[in-house]
């Protein structure tokens, strides 16, 4: 959807700020899966999951290849039965329900146009279902056609549409019915990263102006982040952790959700103490303690690990003249020049490697930091997380 | 270098076009020949394609091929497709791997054992033989033919497009005949001609399956010309020639027109991209 954003200049702020249904005890999930298990033979690909969705709710669903997501996906759409537990939609229970009944419309990956069918048909083949009156039909499909700027394209077949222009009518055909929930499986796939881009801000003006729940599926950490509400991140069939973007990078909730998720320095230690709400770990890979604030995850004794991400940790010439700040001394090993941003890689004393990066906010002549110097590394107490898992 | 075909080339295309098209063109000319002496070129002449039409034994051999061949083609068509379509979705169910071989056994086996198998099944059951044994008949050869065309046009099949209706809110039996059916059609047809042609031109097994009053013309043609060549069957058989040439040409003029279409609006949509 090249263009102007469709709110035409409206911010959403102030509607996405003040959602948050799933801190409120009394709100109702709108999809809910309980203990829900798919085998294939056997082979598990979704393990005794249990996720609440909500109404009005952008969520995306995130993780590597094969861990289950579109499995999820076509469980809700009705393509697939679950071998034991229960997906609810709107507190009616769907199992045994034919994708025909349901309430969700898909966006496929491939698109899956219909290609004997034009633009036009494609789009009013579910209204069609549905027994819409003629006119009433023709009017939602050329609103629709609108809704994606293809009113010239109409009376063009599939096979003469360009890949963004295939997208956006399969995103109007499965719009056309006002679905209760939109599923979208890795729907900007085949787009280029600009338009991808500028797509993720369409489909997220859409969402809140249709006040539709849209189930998302992505490979893209990015994406996620951009477009969802919260985010699942899956593994092996089960949910390792659902937050919102913010959280999940912020506060992962373990090794594995901190190394999906954006880049992180990951060093092991031992919790030697936990006074006053912050954890001060003896790390083997820093040689130094590390005090980390935290809400008591963490106990005495533990074995833990120290998650920080690189634009957080800080490097200057001179030793940090506050003794309280945790501060580490190395040397610079290699630069990574990415444009806005250079990668420096810091070699400790004990071997190990601890990454920062540094804005550049001034065109490149000269770096003040560079390869060899001799560094100190610092970051504050509330700059990383204590994982114990 | 050299550009154009070499003389080896000229020579090798020529003898193998000769190899095949020289016993239909002599037979297409013999039946212009004025001479009832089917070697003996007595001038150019129409008068035996005028005394087919009143060759009535010709005219009802060929009434009775073509009402078998239009029957026997549609319903192989049918079942064919059906066969088909349970040998590709169903994926693996008990017996499958036995009922697929057992759909196509008929590709490779014997006309004369499919023949006589018919035959004695017929007589078993008392079946009468004639015109709707020979249908039958023809229906159980050509169906695997069919079989084979859709199934594999069905492999390639995007399973999604189906997805994408049923999700629209259309039922499976009005997703097949929206979706699936028109998208395969071009197989589908193309497995009804190839059963028409089969049925057209079948001899051992209409031999077999056959009864009194429904003599078919490849049985006819066959029976004559063992009483001797007449004029009168090339000009019979120059006929048939006709009629598969035109539907083979059209055919091709379609598929042809549809691609070049295909292909302009291919350009279209680069440009406007
Ligand atoms: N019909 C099926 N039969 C057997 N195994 C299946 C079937 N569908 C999915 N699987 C398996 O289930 C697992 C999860 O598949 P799924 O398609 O949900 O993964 P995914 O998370 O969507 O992956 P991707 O990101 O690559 O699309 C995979 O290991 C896959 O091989
Ligand atoms: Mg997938």
């Amino acid at each position: 959807m090249a263009g102007k954003s469709l709110t035409a200049g409206k911010s959403l702020g102030p509607v996405r700020r003040a959602f948050a249904p799933w801190n409120d005890p009394a709100a109702k999930p709108f999809i809910q899966f309980q203990n829900v298990t798919k085998t294939f033979g056997d082979f598990t690909a979704v393990d005794d999951l249990s996720l609440n969705i909500y109404e009005r709710e952008f969520f995306a669903l995130l993780g590597p290849s094969g861990c289950g997501k579109t499995t999820l996906m076509r469980m809700i759409a009705g393509f697939e039965e679950p071998t034991s537990g229960h997906v609810m939609l709107d507190g009616q229970d769907l199992v045994g329900v034919p994708p025909y009944r349901r309430p969700t419309n898909m966006m496929f990956q491939s698109y899956a146009l219909f290609p004997h069918m034009n633009v036009w048909d494609n789009i009013a083949f579910g209204l069609k279902q549905d027994g819409m009156a003629k006119a009433d039909i023709a009017t939602r499909v050329d609103e629709m056609l609108a809704l994606v700027k293809l009113e010239k394209f109409a009376r063009r077949k599939p096979h003469q549409l360009s890949g963004g222009q295939k997208q956006r009518v399969a995103l109007a055909r499965s719009l056309a019915k006002k679905p209760k929930v939109l599923l979208l499986d890795e729907p900007l796939g085949a787009l280029d990263k600009k338009l991808r881009e500028e797509t993720q801000f369409e489909l997220i003006d859409l969402q809140v102006r249709l006040g539709m729940t849209f189930v998302i599926v992505t490979h893209d950490q990015e994406e996620a982040m951009t477009v969802a509400d919260r985010i699942a991140l899956m593994d092996q069939g089960k949910i390792v952790q659902i937050a919102t973007p913010g959280e999940i990078y912020e506060q992962p909730n373990s090794r594995y959700v901190a190394d999906f998720i954006g880049d992180i320095n990951i060093l092991e230690g031992k919790v030697t103490s936990t006074e006053g709400g912050v954890a001060t770990l003896d790390c083997i890979g820093t040689g130094a303690k590390v005090q980390v604030t935290q809400d008591g995850g963490a106990k005495l004794g533990d074995e833990a690990w120290f998650a920080i991400r690189p634009e957080k940790v800080s490097i200057s010439l001179t030793p940090p003249e506050d003794p309280s700040v945790n501060a580490v001394s190395g040397e610079v090993w290699d630069i990574g020049y990415l444009g806005d941003v250079s990668i420096y890689h810091i070699r400790l004393a004990t071997g190990a490697t601890v990454k920062s990066t540094i804005t550049n906010t001034t065109r490149l002549v000269s770096r003040p930091i560079t390869w060899e110097d001799k560094v100190w590394l610092t970051w504050s107490r509330d700059g990383g997380v204590v994982l114990t898992r | 270098m050299r550009r154009g075909p070499s003389w080896f080339n000229i020579t090798a295309i020529t003898l193998g076009f000769a190899f095949l098209y020289l016993p239909i063109v002599l037979l297409v000319i013999y039946s212009f020949n004025a001479s009832k002496l089917v070697t003996v070129w007595g001038g150019f002449s129409t008068k035996w394609y005028v005394s087919l039409l009143s060759n009535q034994g010709l005219l009802d051999a060929a009434w009775v091929t073509i009402r078998v061949a239009l029957l026997s083609a549609t319903l192989a068509t049918v079942l064919g497709t059906l066969a088909a379509i349970a040998l590709v979705r169903f994926g693996r169910f008990p017996g499958g791997t036995l009922f697929s071989g057992m759909v196509y056994a008929p590709l490779v086996m014997p006309e004369v054992i499919t023949g006589l198998a018919m035959l004695l099944l017929f007589v078993a059951i008392g079946f009468a033989r004639g015109f709707w044994t020979l249908t039958l008949a023809h229906i159980t050869f050509s169906m695997c033919f069919v079989a084979v065309v859709v199934q594999s046009r069905l492999i390639t099949f995007d399973r999604s497009l189906e997805e994408a209706a049923l999700d629209l809110g259309c039922p499976p039996f009005k997703t097949f005949f929206t979706i699936t059916l028109p998208l395969i059609l071009p197989a589908v047809v193309a497995g009804w001609m190839l059963a028409f042609t089969l049925s057209l031109d079948d001899l051992v097994i209409s031999s077999f399956t056959t009864g009194p009053g429904a003599t078919t013309l490849p049985m006819k043609i066959y029976s004559q010309v063992r009483l001797g060549v007449t004029p009168e069957i090339n000009a019979i058989c120059s006929i048939l020639i006709g009629i598969v040439a035109t539907g083979v040409i059209i055919a091709s003029i379609v598929t042809k027109r549809r691609e070049v279409e295909r292909q302009r609006a291919e350009r279209l949509a680069l440009q406007i991209g």
